[in-house]
C-alpha cells in the first residue's frame, strides 16, 4: 500500500473524438514493422509488437519512451502504416450514409444550398431526441423526398446507387468501390455539409474513418502471461496485431514487387478482415478470428462491452485488498453492531496506524509480538513509502528504526471498524459498518437481529468483510454506515432491525404470563447485561411486564397496540408511562422488524446509540427467557381436541356437496351467471369460492380448537414464526392447489391424473387437498402438491433475474438525482425533477412511517 | 384554521398543518399552540432531506429491493367481482418500462348521477361492450342456387342493443362494398355484386363478416358493473378513452384507464404522473409491500419530467443523460462511445458513475461540498 496521497489533480472533463492520422502519428512512440515479438534471448524486438518503446511489462526492463520501470510506465501507443487504406468497421454505417447522401463528383450534400438552412433546425431536433443515426436517416429521407437522389443539385452530375455488401464492401451500381476511392470521396465533403449530418468536423473528419495508419495499443494494455512451464502466452490483442502486421508487410512486399492485381486484392481483403476483427470480433456475416483451440479471440469491442467488459467489470466495479469472506453463524450474545471475526483472519488483515509520540509505546507492543502472535503487526511502512515485513529476524532492527511518521500495519483488535456486506447488495443496509470482535473459530459471527437488513440466514450463507484503511473512510463509515445509523429503513421510515423469532416469543411469554421471584428477575436481567436494578420494584414476585419495564428509560411514554391480543382484552392496548408497561404485550407488532412504532419511538427520543443498546437487551432478554423456561415446538402442539376432526370433516363434506350441486346445475344449464362471465368461468369461480371458504372455515376450527398455550401456538400468536394457515394446513386441510390462478386442469387428456374419470370437475379431481400434512396426503394429493410446488419454484427462478434487471435499470436511471442546496431535486444536468423532494421535502428515514408524528409533539408540549 | 397555525402556511407543508388542526385538543391556550407550532417547525426542519442526499438512488433501492419478494404470476382467488389484471412484478415492469402495449388494459367508468341506477348500469355496460356480428348471429345459410347468403339474427339481443336488422345491414354495407345487403323477411340477405367467382367470395365473406364490429366501443372486450360504496362503476377490459369521453352518461372527471399513453394523450402529462404513482401503489398494496410514496413519486417524476412519458430503459431516461460514460455504463456502450466521438462530445463528469470510473469523489452526499482554505 502506498501512502495515501491527497488528490493533487482533478480530472475536469473527458473529450471524445475520432483519431486522425496526424494525431496517431503524434502520439505514436514507434513504428511497428515486424510481427516478431522477442529475439533469441527473449528480449523484445525493436519495431516488434512488444517493443520497449511501447512500455514494459517485464520487471527490470526500462521503458525507452519514458524511462520508467514496470510500475510507473503506463505504456505508450505505436503505429503501423497500412499499405493500403482499410475501412474502420465501427464507422461503416456512417460511411454508407455519407456516400449515399453526397455527390460522388463534387462532394456536396445532395440538398440544394438554399434549402439546407430550412432543414437544419428540424434535424437538430431529431438528432437530440433520437440520436445521430436517425438524424442521418432523416437526411436521406429529405434527399429522397427532394428527388435529388439521382442528380446532384450542385454540379448536375448523375448519381448512382451506393449499396453495401456486408460487412465491409461498398458497391456503386454493382461496381466495387475501393477504400481508396471511398476515402477520396469522403475527403471532398465540406465541413459545412458535415454539420447537416451532425458530425463535428473538428474532431471527426469522415476520411479518418478509412484508416491509413493504425494505432497500436501499448504493451501494458495487452500483457503476456508467463506460464508455469516458462512459456509465454500472448494476449489476444497481440495475436491479432501480429496478424495485421504480417499481412501488412506481405502486402507492401507484393505491391513493391509489382505482383498481379488479384494477389494484391486478396491480401488487401485479408488485411481488411484482420483489422475488422481487431476492432470487433463479433461482426455479423464475418467468421470470428479464433485461437488454435477454436475459441474466439476477445478483441477491443469484446473487451469493453457487456457485464464482464472493461466498463462494468473494471471501471464501475473494483477489487479491494484487506477484505475477507467466510460462512456466517449466529451469536445472540454479541451486540447488534458487532461482528465476530475469526482469529486467523484478524492476524492476516491489518489496520495501518501512524506512529506518534502518544501511541509509540502502544504500537511497539504490536511489533514485538510479530506477525505470528496475536495481537501483532505484519508490516511497517517508512515515510518514503517503503514497506518492510516484520519477521522474527527483522523485528529487533525494526523496533529500533521505528520513528514518528512511520506506519504500522497491526492486527485487528476488538473495536476496530469494518464494513460487513452480503450479496446481493440490494439496499444500503446490505453494507454496514460493524465493530470487530475477535473470536476463535472460523466463521463470521453476527447477532441474528441484523439478519433482516442483510437478508441473511445461516444455512451456509457467506459474507464479506472489508477493513477500513484510512481515517477519512473510518470517519465516514462511523457516521454514515454504522449499524445504529441504519436502524430506520429509508424505504418506509420504520425500524428495519428488530426482534425476530425466539426473541419475540420470549418477550411475549415474559410480558403475558410469567411471574418471577425477585432473585430470578435480577438473574434474568443480569444475563442480558443489566447492572443497575434500581428500576426494579422491590417486591417478592415480579410480573414479566415489570421485568421488561426495567430495561426501558425512566421517562419513556408510549401508546400502541398489540395485534396478537384480541381487542376486547385490556392488554390489546400498549400503554407505557414513565418507562413502565401499564398494559400491553410485547409481540411482533411492537418489537418486530418493519413494524410497530415502539422501536421507532425509542430511536427518536433517545437516539441511535441508546436504541441499539436497548434493542440488544430486549433481544437477549427474549432469548434468555426461553433458555430458562424452556420452549419446544412439538408434534402434539398441532393435535386437535376431540370433536374438532369431525367438525373439519363436516365442513369439507358440506363443501363437497355444494360443489356437486354447482356442477349439476352447470350441466343442466341452470347455473346463474355472474355478470360479465361465461358459464364455465362462473362455475370455476363459484367452486373456488366455495372451497376457499371451506379451507378458511376449517382453519378457524383449528384456531379455536387447538391448545392456545402450546409453544407452537405461542409462536403463531406472538408473530415470531408461522401463521394460522400453516397450522390449519398441518392439522386440518391443505386446501386448493392453484396453478396460474385456476384449479389444476392440465395433465392427461380431459383429466388431471389417470386415476380420475374424464371431465370430472369435482374437487378431488381438480387439486383440492382435503387432508392435512399431519394425517398425510393421498397419492393424487401428493401429485397436485408437487405440481404447485414446482410452479412456485419456477416462479422464483424466473423472478430473480427479472427483478434484478429492473433494479439495475432503476438504479442507473436515478443515481444522479440528489437534493440540491435549494431543496429541489435535480439530475446531473441540473434539470429539476421535483421542486421539493416528495412534495414536502421530508427524508423518509427521518420520518415515522413517512409522516411527522404530530400527535406526539402536541402531547409532549401540552404535558410540560 | 387557527390564526397561529396560519402563520406557518409558508413554512410547513399543508398536510402537517391540517394534521395539527385536527389533532389539537379543543381547548388550547394560544401560547401552547404557539409552542406546538414552534416544535413542529423544528421537527420539520430536522426531518428535511439534507442537500446532497442521494434521494434517487435510495428510491431505486427501495423499489428494487422488494422486487424479489413480489410474485410473478397473477393470483386471483376470490376474483368474483374483479377482472383479471396483470399484477405483481410484471405489472411494475410494464409501468416503469412505459410499454406502449400493455397486457391487460382496463378502465373504470363512473356514471353521472342521473344515470347511476342499477338497471341503467347493466344496460350501459352492455351497450359499450364491443360486439361483432357473430354475437348476434343465429345462423348463416348460403343458398348456392340463388347465390345468396342468408343471415338470421337474434331479435332479442338486437333490440336490447337498440339495433334492428336494417341498421346492421347498413353497417355491413359500409365495410363490405362489394356486396349488397338487404333485409328480407327480417333476415339479412347478402348478394354478391361481382359475377365470376361469386361463390368463392361468398364463402370468404362468411368468415370475414363474423368479426365485423357492429355495436359498442372498439377495444372493450369485457364489461363488469361493480358496486362501490353506494354507486355503480363499470370496469372494462380493454380501454378506449377517446370514444368513452364522447358518451354523455359517464362522469368524465372520474374516468380512469390504466394505459399510460392513453392517459397522456387524453389527459396530459400531470395525469400520467399521477397514474404511474397510483398504479404502482396499487400493485404494491396488493402484494402487501410497504414502500413510501416519495420513492414512487421520485420514479414517476423522473419518467414524466421531460413532458413525455419516458421508460426507465436505454431508450428513455438513460438516453437523456448528459454524460457519455454514464450512458455507456448502462447498455450498448460501443454505440454511445462512437456517437460521442462523431460529435466531439465532452463529458464534464457531473454525475456519479463517471467519477467512480476515474476514482474521484462522487458529487453526492459527503462528496459534494468543497472546502476553501485561505492560505496565509
Amino acid at each position: 500500500m502506498e501512502e495515501n496521497h491527497p488528490t493533487h489533480k482533478k480530472v475536469h472533463s473527458i473529450k471524445f473524438g475520432v483519431m486522425s492520422p496526424k494525431f496517431i502519428h503524434k502520439m505514436s512512440s514507434g513504428k511497428i514493422v515486424t510481427p516478431e515479438l522477442y529475439d533469441k534471448e527473449g528480449y523484445p524486438v525493436v519495431g516488434g509488437l512488444m517493443d520497449i518503446r511501447l512500455g514494459v511489462i517485464d520487471p527490470g526492463l526500462k521503458c525507452k519512451t519514458c524511462g520508467n520501470k514496470l510500475k510507473n510506465c503506463q505504456g505508450h501507443f505505436g503505429h503501423i502504416e497500412l499499405a493500403r487504406p482499410v475501412i474502420h468497421i465501427k464507422f461503416i454505417k456512417e460511411i454508407l450514409d455519407l456516400l449515399r447522401s453526397t455527390c460522388w463528383s463534387c462532394g456536396r450534400i445532395l440538398i440544394p444550398g438554399n434549402m439546407i438552412k430550412k432543414y437544419i433546425a428540424e434535424l437538430e431536433e431529431i438528432g437530440a431526441e433520437f440520436g445521430l443515426s436517425n438524424r442521418r436517416k432523416k437526411v436521406k429521407n429529405i434527399i429522397t423526398g427532394l428527388r435529388t437522389i439521382t442528380k446532384c443539385p450542385h454540379c448536375k452530375e448523375k448519381q448512382f446507387k451506393v449499396s453495401i455488401e456486408k460487412p465491409t464492401t461498398f458497391l456503386e451500381d454493382d461496381k466495387r468501390l475501393s477504400p481508396i476511392e471511398i476515402r477520396t470521396r469522403l475527403e471532398r465533403i465540406s465541413d459545412e455539409d458535415l454539420e447537416v449530418f451532425g458530425i463535428n468536423s473538428s474532431v471527426a473528419r469522415p476520411e479518418w474513418m478509412v484508416l491509413t495508419i493504425l494505432g497500436i495499443p501499448p504493451v501494458t494494455m495487452r500483457p503476456s502471461i508467463t506460464l508455469d512451464s516458462g512459456e509465454r502466452s500472448e494476449d489476444d490483442l497481440t495475436h491479432k496485431l501480429g496478424d495485421i502486421v504480417r499481412i501488412n508487410q506481405r502486402l507492401f512486399e507484393n505491391i513493391n514487387a509489382g505482383a498481379p492485381e488479384i494477389i494484391i486484392e486478396d491480401l488487401w481483403d485479408l488485411l481488411q478482415y484482420h483489422i475488422t476483427t481487431f476492432f470487433d470480433n463479433e461482426v455479423a456475416q464475418l467468421p470470428p478470428a479464433r485461437h488454435r483451440s477454436g475459441e474466439p479471440l476477445k478483441t477491443i469491442t469484446g473487451r469493453i462491452k457487456s457485464k464482464e467488459g472493461r466498463i462494468r467489470h473494471n471501471l464501475a466495479g473494483k477489487r479491494t485488498n484487506f477484505s475477507a469472506r467466510t460462512v456466517i453463524s449466529p451469536d445472540p450474545k454479541l451486540n447488534i453492531n458487532e461482528v465476530g471475526v475469526p482469529l486467523v483472519m484478524s492476524m492476516k488483515l491489518s489496520i495501518p496506524e501512524r506512529v506518534t509520540d502518544w501511541n509509540k509505546k502502544y504500537l511497539l507492543k504490536f511489533i514485538e509480538n510479530g506477525p505470528d502472535n496475536y495481537p501483532g503487526a505484519n508490516y511497517i511502512i517508512r515515510p518514503d513509502g517503503k514497506r518492510k515485513k516484520i519477521t522474527e529476524e527483522t523485528k529487533e532492527q525494526l523496533l529500533e528504526e521505528l520513528e514518528n511518521g512511520f506506519m504500522v500495519e497491526r492486527h485487528l483488535i476488538d473495536g476496530d471498524m469494518a464494513l460487513f456486506n452480503r450479496q446481493p447488495s440490494l439496499h444500503r443496509m446490505s453494507m454496514m459498518c460493524h465493530r470487530i470482535k475477535v473470536l476463535s473459530g472460523s466463521t463470521f459471527r453476527l447477532n441474528p437481529a441484523v439478519c433482516a437488513p442483510y437478508n441473511a440466514d445461516f444455512d451456509g450463507d457467506e459474507m464479506n468483510l472489508h477493513i477500513l484503511q484510512t481515517e477519512e473512510s473510518r470517519a465516514e463509515a462511523e457516521i454514515l454506515m454504522e449499524v445504529q445509523t441504519q436502524l430506520i429503513s429509508p424505504r418506509y421510515g420504520l425500524s428495519i432491525i428488530g426482534c425476530n423469532q425466539d426473541a419475540i416469543s420470549g418477550n411475549y411469554l415474559l410480558t403475558r404470563h410469567l411471574e418471577l421471584p425477585y432473585k430470578e428477575a435480577v438473574d434474568l436481567l443480569a444475563s442480558v447485561g443489566m447492572t443497575d436494578f434500581s428500576n426494579l420494584p422491590n417486591k417478592k414476585a415480579l410480573s414479566g411486564k415489570e421485568i421488561f419495564s426495567a430495561m426501558l428509560p425512566n421517562d419513556f411514554d408510549f401508546d400502541g397496540i398489540s395485534r396478537s391480543i384480541p381487542s376486547e382484552e385490556k392488554d390489546h392496548i400498549v400503554k407505557i408511562r414513565k418507562g413502565e408497561i401499564l398494559s400491553g404485550i410485547m409481540d411482533k407488532s411492537n418489537l418486530g422488524e418493519g413494524s410497530g412504532l415502539l422501536l421507532r419511538n425509542i430511536h427518536k427520543q433517545y437516539g441511535r446509540d441508546d436504541m441499539v443498546e436497548i434493542l440488544g437487551r430486549i433481544y437477549k432478554l427474549g432469548n434468555e427467557v426461553l433458555f430458562k423456561y424452556g420452549f419446544t415446538a412439538k408434534l402434539s402442539d398441532v393435535d386437535l381436541i376431540d370433536g374438532a376432526n369431525e367438525d373439519v370433516n363436516k365442513i369439507i363434506n358440506d363443501a363437497y356437496k355444494d360443489v356437486e350441486t354447482l356442477i349439476s346445475e352447470f350441466k343442466e344449464g341452470t347455473l346463474e351467471l355472474l355478470p360479465g362471465r361465461a358459464i364455465d368461468e362462473t362455475l370455476e369461480l363459484r367452486i373456488l369460492e366455495r372451497l376457499n371458504k371451506a379451507r378458511n372455515d376449517s382453519g378457524q376450527v383449528v384456531a379455536d380448537k387447538s391448545n392456545p398455550l402450546s409453544d407452537t401456538m405461542t409462536m403463531v400468536r406472538s408473530g415470531a414464526r408461522g401463521n394460522l394457515i400453516n397450522l390449519a394446513q398441518i392439522s386440518a386441510c391443505v386446501g386448493q392447489q392453484a396453478l396460474r390462478g385456476k384449479r389444476i386442469d392440465k395433465g392427461f387428456s380431459d383429466r388431471t391424473l389417470s386415476c380420475f374419470k374424464k371431465n370430472d370437475l369435482g374437487p378431488n379431481a381438480r387439486g383440492f387437498i382435503k387432508h392435512g400434512f399431519k394425517s398425510g396426503l393421498k397419492p393424487h394429493e401428493m401429485f397436485f402438491m408437487a405440481m404447485t410446488g414446482r410452479d412456485s419454484l419456477m416462479d422464483t427462478a424466473l423472478r430473480t433475474p427479472k427483478s434484478g434487471y429492473l433494479y439495475r435499470r432503476l438504479a442507473n436511471a436515478l443515481q444522479d438525482m440528489k437534493v440540491e442546496y435549494d431543496f429541489t431535486v435535480r439530475d446531473a444536468s441540473k434539470k429539476i425533477i421535483q421542486f421539493l423532494y416528495g412534495e414536502d421535502g421530508i427524508d423518509v428515514a427521518r420520518s415515522e412511517d413517512g409522516k411527522i408524528n404530530v400527535k406526539q409533539i402536541i402531547s409532549s408540549v401540552l404535558k410540560k | 384554521m387557527n390564526k397561529i397555525i396560519k402563520e406557518y402556511v409558508d413554512k410547513l407543508p399543508n398536510k402537517i398543518l391540517l394534521d395539527v388542526e385536527s389533532a389539537l385538543p379543543e381547548k388550547c391556550v394560544d401560547s401552547k399552540i404557539k409552542k406546538i407550532m414552534e416544535e413542529m417547525y423544528k421537527e420539520y426542519l430536522y426531518s428535511l432531506a439534507d442537500p446532497g442526499e442521494s434521494v434517487g438512488l435510495v428510491g431505486a433501492e427501495s423499489i428494487g429491493e422488494p422486487g424479489t419478494q413480489m410474485t410473478l404470476n397473477t393470483f386471483h382467488f376470490a376474483g368474483v367481482s374483479e377482472l383479471n389484471v396483470t399484477t405483481g412484478l410484471p405489472r411494475i415492469i410494464e409501468i416503469l418500462d412505459a410499454r406502449k402495449k400493455i397486457k391487460t388494459n382496463m378502465m373504470e367508468l363512473y356514471l353521472k348521477k342521473e344515470c347511476s341506477g342499477s338497471k341503467n348500469v347493466k344496460k350501459i355496460a352492455e351497450k359499450i361492450k364491443e360486439k361483432t356480428l357473430e354475437s348476434y348471429t343465429k345462423e348463416v345459410i348460403i343458398n348456392v342456387a340463388d347465390m345468396k347468403m342468408i343471415i338470421a339474427l337474434y331479435p332479442k339481443e338486437l333490440s336490447e342493443a337498440d339495433l334492428t336488422v336494417g341498421i346492421v345491414s347498413k353497417i355491413l354495407g359500409k365495410s363490405f362494398k362489394k356486396f349488397k345487403f338487404k333485409v328480407e323477411n327480417k333476415l339479412l340477405t347478402v348478394i354478391s355484386s361481382s359475377k365470376d367467382d361469386a361463390l368463392k367470395e361468398m364463402y370468404k365473406l362468411k368468415e370475414k363478416i363474423k368479426d365485423t364490429h357492429i355495436s359498442g366501443i372498439k377495444g372493450i372486450s369485457q364489461v363488469l358493473p361493480v358496486k362501490r360504496g353506494n354507486e355503480y362503476v363499470i370496469v372494462t377490459a380493454g380501454s378506449n378513452l377517446k370514444e368513452i369521453m364522447k358518451k354523455d352518461f359517464f362522469d368524465s372527471e372520474r374516468i380512469i384507464s390504466n394505459d399510460l399513453f392513453e392517459i397522456e394523450k387524453t389527459f396530459g402529462i400531470e395525469a400520467t404522473r399521477q397514474l404511474v404513482i397510483n398504479e404502482v401503489v396499487k400493485v404494491l398494496d396488493a402484494q402487501g409491500i410497504n414502500i413510501d410514496i416519495r420513492h414512487i413519486m421520485m420514479v414517476s417524476d423522473a419518467m414524466t419530467m421531460s413532458g413525455k412519458v419516458c421508460g426507465i430503459n436505454r431508450y428513455g431516461i438513460v438516453k437523456d443523460k448528459p454524460s457519455v460514460l454514464a450512458r455507456a455504463s448502462f447498455e450498448t456502450p460501443m454505440n454511445h462511445l462512437f456517437d460521442a466521438a462523431l460529435i466531439g462530445e465532452e463529458d464534464y463528469l457531473n454525475s456519479v458513475i463517471e467519477n467512480v470510473m476515474i476514482n474521484q469523489a462522487v458529487p453526492v452526499g459527503t462528496g459534494l461540498p468543497g472546502l476553501v482554505i485561505k492560505v496565509k
